[in-house]
């Protein structure tokens, strides 16, 4: 058995000595350095572009503009935008391409894009803050939800609690900025990109290049870290693919850190409009969750925050509603955790001021309003063991026993506070398969990507225990849309949906070979490199052996994850007979110098049921990784944004704050719940990329709370709100 | 492309000849400089490359008592000198407050000084500032300026100097040796940074082709070792420049603070002495309403110049702080956290 596990990452010692190469690290010959020039105002019209003085630079080749571009086929998701740069003239957002100048060298491509001169006509922008609000249309379902009289139940309410909570708008920042490399060879095109899911690529730069997406392979070595920012496909990477069509020549196009503000996305700022009605006894009796956020002009991004108040808390009565605020901002985009991640800081945040209101502590207030079923559908849960998680996280806490404790350890003033996480479950079809050679070696390969989260270890891990090899013995190939259909690397998708098609595949495998060994099906076992009959005699013979008797050089097992209807697509197990969450509690513990308004994070537990756990190790790395996540989002994060010039102010790591090493607790447990869910995935396991993230923020400021009394409803809490 | 002359003198006077032609610019670690460049915010026609310049380097105990800082001494080697981190706690603490380990490793004392404020505006070509491209306006007004300035600013500029390092030197009356054409002269540190008025774009007193060579402190500097700090409030809990900070230093002699001294960091153009505060602290005990007194005096001037009016609560209050922990006497070894206004000492596994 290895799944269960806690395996190191076999890629570790690569990335942290430098030896893995991204997409922008692949060496093709004879490339075109590319460097984007970005619109320099929110809105207008470009008359003009003037390439002499940049063309006139040593090693500049070539200053592409709007009138070289092919014209772009229709584009729609998985494309992040519908109108792509450089078609005409229009400019909906600072920094949106303009035009393209590429050159020999870097340098030069930097230094000639800066020499590009635009005769710009300007036009009155709107920016963030003061855009038209609009109820958009959903993508992924209605932005509208009733359940009961909503309106009705609050006002008849005992307990009634009514407030906004805000949150800025922030970047997802990954290490690795967006880069990439496209080479033309005929009518065939390789990109070599940084991406989450490189078979949205493929189709969607096919679509704007109109050629047929079997012409177009995406290879994505390693990602340097996504969080969303990747997701989609964004529209540098059609521009690059376009560029070296136009150039005839290989072209690199790697963001910068400051294009990476404009040119990906962002988690859009959000108010939360929160009504919640409770009766005398603390039981809710309406739930409102209103959320409005920005977007850009052209398209409609929903953050479906409110998805948070459909499914947390049994309520007889519940309205959730979206608007969306149009500005001429670059195009928003999901970000961990998206959702609830926005979400549970609304909802969260008001739970937490009713239980005080009405007299319950707030974990008591959460236990009575536990949700048995789906409080939207009323379906049953595929697993859920939140009053398990809530009990061991509690324990491992201390906070029933918190009253006790000193609040004040030296200067600091001490503050506990808690919150439920959740997160709904995004499924995605996958395919991949399984490779046994008769030198032994043995391969997964799947079209899934390494963003850091573990797929390296636990894929290879999955295939073992299936195989009984040591998982060191299997290989994961990964990365190349040459490869069997993996799933997206995105929305805590890829443990069940890749993880559960390389489950078959390697389950498909030990079959063939069973057969070529005339074991009977389904009684085939392997173990320690053998293959024999299930409780037959002996050790079975070698895997190798097994494959040079029968004459065979290899066999290939297949392996598929599908969802119901063959959708390409499904979230929380609609259209199923269960609802598929994932759920936890996080602890906090934090000092605050409330003369100083310095708040540091002292102690985080988080428990959590999100099904079975392939590797402990990597998982509570994840889960450590989302409370950190989440620390920068209660604590600092906010890209700031001008308003007067409608656009980013601080487009680098300088001016925009997020946790260092200094600002995180030594002390952050995980725990989770011992759960199989069977409905999820065969594999029994859900996702968790992103439940760690979720609720931190409202724990915090729960927290903050009960250390000074002062509520906070704006994020991030900075010292100016704590003195 | 964007060409520039670069020049490696090897004396003193031929790098001062050198940089005193138009466009030119001094070259140390480049720790600001070359984002700088890089950033489109600075254009040098000319670098002059000082980091071989000989002599420049040394640390001097003087025989008078005080001390002699070379322009060339990187950050962490100062900080991290016994002797000097003995006799001068507070500017220890506030360099190893700054910055990040490799930073520090690499910036130099004349540097620190030489710094470029860190307003956004100021790095957003896009965006107008005077103290980039002087008669362009301020953006930074009316805009983003939680951090900016509550102390000499102007209409014409609300940017702050970043420097932690030079609040303590202002604060112990360090002077700046400084080499040009006409020959060598001294500054006081707290005169060097210019307040912005009408002209922004000047940082400091500094004229075409001057050279820091060294800082300098007297030797009354030394007979605060005994309770000196340096605490700072910043957005997150390391590596950030301050919110605001504050150096304290006192000489306490049977309970009453003999003498005092006080400065206070990004607040200001400049690293902000506050003498007034200074006086009323003189002879009286370190008393809780003493220190609010002398905090009060300190931020007297203060005005918003935006939406950072929190700032000058919060000077007070890091003043107040320093002061009361500088009384209490200096720490045996620079806490965990430098700067943090409750680090345990080094070693101890408590987090700060």
């Amino acid at each position: 058995m290895s799944i269960g596990e806690p395996l190191p990452r076999p890629d570790g010692r690569d990335k942290v000595t430098g030896r893995a190469r991204y997409a922008a690290d692949q060496e093709v010959a004879g490339l075109l350095h590319a460097a984007l020039v970005g619109a320099p105002t929110p809105s207008g019209t470009v008359t003009a572009i003037d390439g002499r003085e940049a063309l006139a630079t040593a090693g500049v080749a070539r200053v592409l503009t709007a009138a070289d571009m092919p014209r772009f086929g229709p584009v729609a998701p998985p494309s992040a935008v519908s109108k792509l740069p450089m078609q005409d003239g229009t400019i909906r957002h600072e920094g949106q391409p303009v035009a393209i100048v590429l050159a020999e060298t870097l340098e030069a491509a930097e230094c000639g894009a800066g020499l590009v001169r635009l005769t710009i006509e300007p036009a009155p922008f709107r920016p963030q803050g003061g855009g038209e609000v609009a109820v958009p249309p959903g993508i992924y379902g209605p932005v509208t939800f009733t359940k009961g009289d909503p309106d009705a139940a609050f006002l008849a309410a005992e307990h009634q609690h009514i407030a906004e909570y805000r949150q800025p708008s922030r970047h997802h920042n990954p290490m690795e900025p967006s880069a990439t490399i496209a080479v033309w060879e005929g009518e065939n095109l390789t990109l070599y990109d940084s991406v989450q899911h490189g078979y949205s690529v493929q189709a969607i730069v096919a679509a704007a290049l109109n050629i047929r997406p079997e012409r177009v392979r995406v290879i994505s070595p390693h990602t340097g870290g996504g969080f969303g920012a990747k997701g989609f496909v964004w529209p540098h990477e059609i521009l690059t693919a376009a560029a070296a069509r136009v150039a005839r020549r290989p072209v690199k196009l790697a963001l910068s850190r400051a294009q990476m503000y404009a040119n990906v996305g962002f988690q859009p700022n959000m108010v939360h409009r929160m009504a919640l009605g409770a009766g005398r006894n603390g039981r809710l009796t309406a739930i409102k969750h209103e959320v409005e956020h920005v977007t850009a002009l052209s398209d409609d991004f929903v953050e479906m925050a409110t998805a948070a108040s459909r499914g947390t808390y049994a309520s007889p009565a519940i309205f959730t509603a979206q608007k969306v605020e149009r500005a001429n901002v670059n195009m928003p985009t999901a970000m961990r955790a998206p959702w609830e991640g926005p979400g549970l800081w609304g909802l969260e945040s008001a739970i937490d001021e009713l239980a005080h209101a009405v007299g319950q502590d707030p974990l008591d207030f959460r236990l009575a309003n536990y949700a048995e079923t789906d409080p939207a559908t009323g379906k049953p849960w595929s697993s859920k063991k939140l009053r398990e998680a809530y009990e061991e996280g509690a324990r491992l806490f201390g906070w029933r026993e918190r009253a006790g404790r000193p609040k004040r350890d030296g200067p600091w003033t001490l503050g506990f506070g808690m919150a439920t996480c959740s997160m709904g479950a995004f499924r995605f079809p996958s395919q991949a398969q399984v490779r046994i050679k008769a030198d032994g070696s043995v391969t997964v390969e799947t079209g899934c990507h390494d963003i850091g989260t573990g797929t390296l270890t636990i894929f290879p891990q999955i295939a073992a225990d299936v195989l009984g090899l040591p998982p060191d013995k299997v290989e994961l190939i990964m990365g190349d849309t040459r490869l069997p259909q993996g799933g997206p690397t995105y929305g805590s998708s890829s443990t069940m949906g890749v993880g559960a098609s390389v489950l078959r595949a390697a389950e498909n495998a030990r079959e063939l070979l069973g057969r070529l060994a005339n074991l009977p099906a389904g009684e085939v076992v392997m173990k320690d490199g053998r293959i024999g009959r299930r409780g037959g005699l002996g050790a079975g013979v070698p895997i190798g052996d097994a494959l040079r008797t029968a004459g065979v050089g290899e066999v290939v097992g297949k392996g598929r994850f599908t969802l119901p209807g063959d959708a390409p697509f499904n979230a929380d197990g609609e259209g199923t007979p269960h609802t598929i969450r994932t759920f936890g509690a996080v602890f906090i513990e934090v000092g605050v110098d409330c003369e100083l308004g310095l708040l540091r994070l002292r102690r985080a537990v988080g428990s959590y049921s999100a099904g079975r756990v392939i590797n402990p190790r990597t998982a509570r790395a994840q889960m450590t990784g989302g409370i950190i996540w989440g620390w920068g989002m209660a604590a600092m994060e906010a890209s700031p944004y001008e308003k007067k010039l409608g656009r980013w102010l601080s487009k680098n790591l300088a001016g925009v704050a997020i946790p260092v090493n200094a600002d995180i607790a030594g002390d952050i447990q995980i725990h989770f719940v011992d759960e199989f869910d069977p409905h999820a995935s065969p594999l029994g396991a859900k996702g968790i990329g992103e439940l760690g993230a979720t609720g931190v923020a409202a724990a915090v400021a729960s927290a903050v709370f009960d250390a000074t009394g002062k509520r906070i409803r704006e994020l991030p809490i900075t010292p100016g709100k704590l003195v | 492309m964007n060409t520039f002359e670069y020049l490696r003198p090897a004396t003193i006077a031929e790098a001062v000849a050198a940089a005193a032609e138009p466009g030119a610019a001094y070259l140390a670690a480049g720790t600001n400089l070359v984002d700088l460049m890089k950033g489109g915010i600075s254009h040098p026609t000319r670098l002059v490359d000082i980091n071989r310049l000989p002599g420049l380097d040394r640390l001097e105990h003087l025989p008078d008592g005080g001390v002699r800082i070379g322009a060339l001494v990187r950050n962490a080697d100062l900080a991290h000198d016994p002797v000097f981190a003995r006799r001068f706690p507070a500017i220890a603490e506030a360099l190893l407050s700054g910055a990040s380990a490799q930073l520090r490793n690499a910036a130099t004392v004349g540097g620190n000084l030489m710094q470029r404020t860190r307003c956004a505006y100021f790095y957003d070509v896009a965006s107008a500032c005077n103290k980039r491209a002087p008669g362009a306006g301020c953006d930074a007004r009316g805009g983003e300026n939680r951090l900016h300035a509550v102390l000499g600013w102007s209409e014409s500029c609300i940017a702050t100097h970043p420097s932690d390092f030079c609040v303590p030197l202002v604060a112990l009356d360090a002077v700046v040796e400084i080499e040009g054409r006409a020959g060598r002269r001294e500054v006081a540190l707290e005169s060097f940074h210019q307040l912005p008025g009408n002209t922004p774009e000047r940082d400091s007193v500094l004229g075409p082709g001057e050279l820091i060579v060294a800082v300098r402190l007297p030797p009354a500097a030394a007979k605060f070792a005994a309770h000196a700090r340096y605490l700072k409030v910043r957005d997150r809990t390391s590596y950030a420049f301050a919110v605001v900070s504050a150096a304290a230093a006192l000489e306490v002699d049977g309970g009453r603070i003999a003498e005092a001294r006080l400065a206070l960091g990004g607040v200001a153009a400049r690293p902000w002495r506050a003498r007034a505060a200074e006086k009323v602290l003189a002879g009286t005990r370190p008393e809780a309403a003493t220190l609010r007194r002398a905090a009060e005096a300190a931020l007297a001037q203060a005005r918003p110049s935006g939406e950072n009016a929190f700032k000058i609560e919060l000077a007070r209050r890091i003043v107040a702080r320093a002061l009361a922990l500088a009384a209490a006497g200096t720490p045996e070894r620079v806490p965990a956290l430098p700067a943090s206004p409750f680090a345990s000492v080094a070693g101890a596994a408590v987090h700060a």
